[in-house]
């Protein structure tokens, strides 16, 4: 047996994790050695270091499949890598200041994101049943740690413990689905499964093992009917790790999502886009409908993403280039606003500590106008009013169904759109038009900057990012098809 | 009666018989010692099979590792055992069942059971006769399969991580030794010269 590792620069496609894994090793020995008090140095040089994994991707953009077709670096997994490097080095630029109030003042935190940042990586590069299985493990377990890291807090150990309860459950269905789907066309290597199910003529044990594998993933992205974790974790872990949840993984999970259905699945794109098409209706729906009476700021954030993912899965049921295209821009633009939305919440600090509910929110026009306005430009994004980014990202998906025919699935997005613009026009009434009771402390300068920076791409989407945006995922979609 | 056989039948009567004891002795220390037993005896019988790699990996890791571990559980751990072991001849019966039930279950699969006659073409990595079994699974491992090992890799330093993120107390009203501290002590910190007047005491 001979192995396709024959010197370094044939790992050339691999460099990007290669230099995250040994990087995050040193920064935990680094940690470990040079005291537990420095915890912000430590997240300094994690955050240096995705923003150098970031360089590398750049710098050496080989593509190629690797270790006998367990990993594949192409022109879609590179496009969700920036989006979950992105996402991830934010999240830590979120928690620079806020760390120790939040109670995250430990160095392992910000292992804990490196790591869960490689199985993001090793998932949207997966190109193997086994590579997607040990990827999300990597991640999710990084994440159940993670989310119960304030262990003294009773809220956060309970979202960690109950993230992790129900993320082993989906873990087993994904495992079951994925032996069922082994069984049935004996390969374990997705663009193997394929050739494999073109013979086979869709037997039914496959279509079970691809109904569970799919249910597996879609607890990972939280849409409905798997999407029960999503408002208690959100609630319960400390916010810079809900903003890092809401962001970076979701992306990860959904290049998984698209990966498995287009390339191994190709041959039975009907019966795979029933599930996609109940899923999306399912979860856009019923977020609209939950988000309406929720109080907390996170819990309403949550309900927020889990229709986002209904939006996005939009474009997804389409099953063409086109609604992938559509679905990779839509995770962009989700990421960007989510990191906006969270630097705002996590500047929002009155005397009594950070500011959790929507009513504490009253006033806060007159007193911080500046993040008021991003609040209000980014809420009108995810209404997804013209020309705001979040316009195009649903536009996207929508024109993708329509192309496809899928009518109905467009107009009950639509009006789930319309309903869910309630809630998120609830906060800019409350924010504008009710009197101030509380005085808000000075926002933190870095959270200032992030918060500006995206509005600043939301408002001015159409002129700056958008084009190169597009022509990106274009070839993105283009290289699964 | 060939050696090999002969050697088979020895085995595998020493591995049930100590199996039985491991259950039935009375002293739980005892108990490890035929679970020690118990596992040399399989791994010689993995010794016949041809699996020499497993035979070993039987004995360093289960007897050196795992049982010596156990040995210490239970020698540390003052468990009162005879109070476990009450109405063990009551429950017998139930557990006669489930064991035949489970028997019977597994000589039905075990029976039934065929094995695709292509499968060996059609295998992922099919099996090498020429080499032996521990290169095959070296092979497998650390050259087929070695990104999948070292992700596994991280997953398990994860795991270790969050353990000890989440358990690990630091107290800080407890007095640890510091070595630096105490080899860099002077003699002038630690005594004092005192001229005590004669007749008068400290």
């Amino acid at each position: 047996m001979t192995s396709d590792i024959v010197s370094f620069a044939s790992l050339a496609p691999a460099w990007p994790e290669l230099v995250l894994a040994v990087g995050a090793i040193v920064l935990l020995l680094a940690g470990v050695i040079w005291s537990r008090e420095r915890s912000t140095a430590i997240a300094f040089l994690a955050i240096v270091l995705l923003v150098a994994v970031i360089a590398v991707a750049i710098w050496q953009p080989a593509e190629g499949v690797l270790f006998n077709g367990a990993f594949i670096s192409d022109g879609f997994s590179r496009y969700m890598k920036f989006l979950v490097l992105g996402g991830s080095a934010f999240a830590l630029i979120l928690s620079t200041s806020t760390a120790k109030p939040m109670g995250l003042d430990k160095f392992e935190y910000s292992i804990l994101v490196l790591l869960a940042t490689l199985g993001m990586m090793v998932m949207v590069s997966a190109n193997d049943l086994m590579s997607l299985y040990v990827g999300l493990e990597l991640q999710s377990l990084a994440l159940y740690v993670v989310a119960a890291l304030k262990r003294e807090d009773p809220k956060a150990t309970e979202a960690g413990l109950k993230y992790f309860v129900l993320g082993a459950l989906s873990s087993g269905m994904l495992l079951y689905g994925a032996s069922l789907v082994y069984g049935f066309t004996g390969m374990t290597q997705l663009d193997r499964i394929v050739g494999a199910i073109a013979l086979d003529n869709r037997s039914i044990g496959l279509i079970f093992g691809m109904v569970f594998l799919l249910a597996g993933i879609a607890f990972k992205i939280s849409a409905v009917p798997f999407h029960m974790w999503t408002p208690d974790v959100y609630e319960g872990a400390p916010t810079p790790v809900t903003g890092f949840f809401a962001a970076a993984p979701k992306v990860a999970a959904m290049a998984l999502f698209i990966r498995v259905v287009t390339v191994s699945f190709g041959p039975v794109t009907h019966d795979w886009q029933q599930i996609v098409i109940f899923l999306s209706i399912a979860s856009m729906v019923l977020a609209a409908f939950a988000a309406i009476g929720q109080n907390n700021l996170k819990r309403l954030l949550a309900y927020s993403s889990i229709g986002h993912v209904g939006f996005a899965l939009v474009g997804l049921s389409a099953g063409t280039a086109v609604g992938v295209e559509g679905v990779a821009v839509y995770m962009a633009i989700y990421v960007a606003m989510t990191i906006g939305i969270f630097a705002a919440v996590l500047s929002l600090k009155t005397k009594d500590g950070f500011v959790e509910t929507i009513p504490q929110l009253a006033g806060l026009a007159q007193k911080r106008p500046f993040i008021a306005a991003m609040i209000a430009i980014i809420m009108f994004s995810f209404i997804g009013l013209p020309p705001l980014a979040g316009f195009f990202a649903k536009w996207q998906v929508f024109l993708a169904a329509v192309d496809a025919h899928l009518f109905v699935l467009a107009v009950i997005g639509v009006l789930a759109s319309a309903v869910s613009a309630f809630y998120y026009l609830r906060i800019i009434k409350v924010m504008y038009f009710d009197e101030p009771k509380e005085e808000f402390a000075v926002a933190p300068a870095e959270l200032t900057a992030v918060m500006g920076l995206s509005g600043f791409l939301i408002v001015t989407y159409f002129v700056t990012v958008g084009s190169p945006l597009y022509a990106a995922a274009h070839s993105a979609a283009g290289s699964l098809f | 009666m060939t050696l090999a056989l002969f050697f088979f039948y020895v085995f595998s009567v020493i591995a049930v018989a100590s199996a039985l004891m491991v259950i039935a002795s009375r002293n739980p220390v005892h108990s490890v010692l035929f679970l020690i037993l118990c596992f040399v005896n399989a791994a010689g019988l993995f010794m016949l099979a041809g699996a020499e790699f497993l035979a070993l990996i039987l004995i360093v890791v289960y007897v050196g590792a795992v049982a010596v571990l156990f040995l210490f559980v239970t020698m540390m751990l003052d468990v009162d055992f005879a109070s476990l072991r009450q109405g063990m001849l009551q429950y017998a019966p139930v557990g006669v069942v489930v064991g035949l039930i489970l028997l019977v279950e597994l000589l039905l699969v075990g029976g039934s059971f065929v094995i695709s006659p292509n499968v060996t073409s059609t295998s992922v990595v099919p099996i090498d006769q020429t080499i032996d079994n521990t290169r095959a699974l070296g092979q497998v491992i650390y050259t087929r399969y070695v990104f999948l090992f070292q992700g596994a890799g991280a997953v398990l330093l994860v795991a270790m991580i969050g353990a000890i993120v989440l358990t690990l107390q630091h107290k800080t009203n407890v007095k640890r030794q510091n070595v630096m501290r105490q080899i860099s002590r002077k003699r002038s910190e630690g005594t004092e010269l005192v001229k005590v007047k004669s007749g008068q005491g400290v």
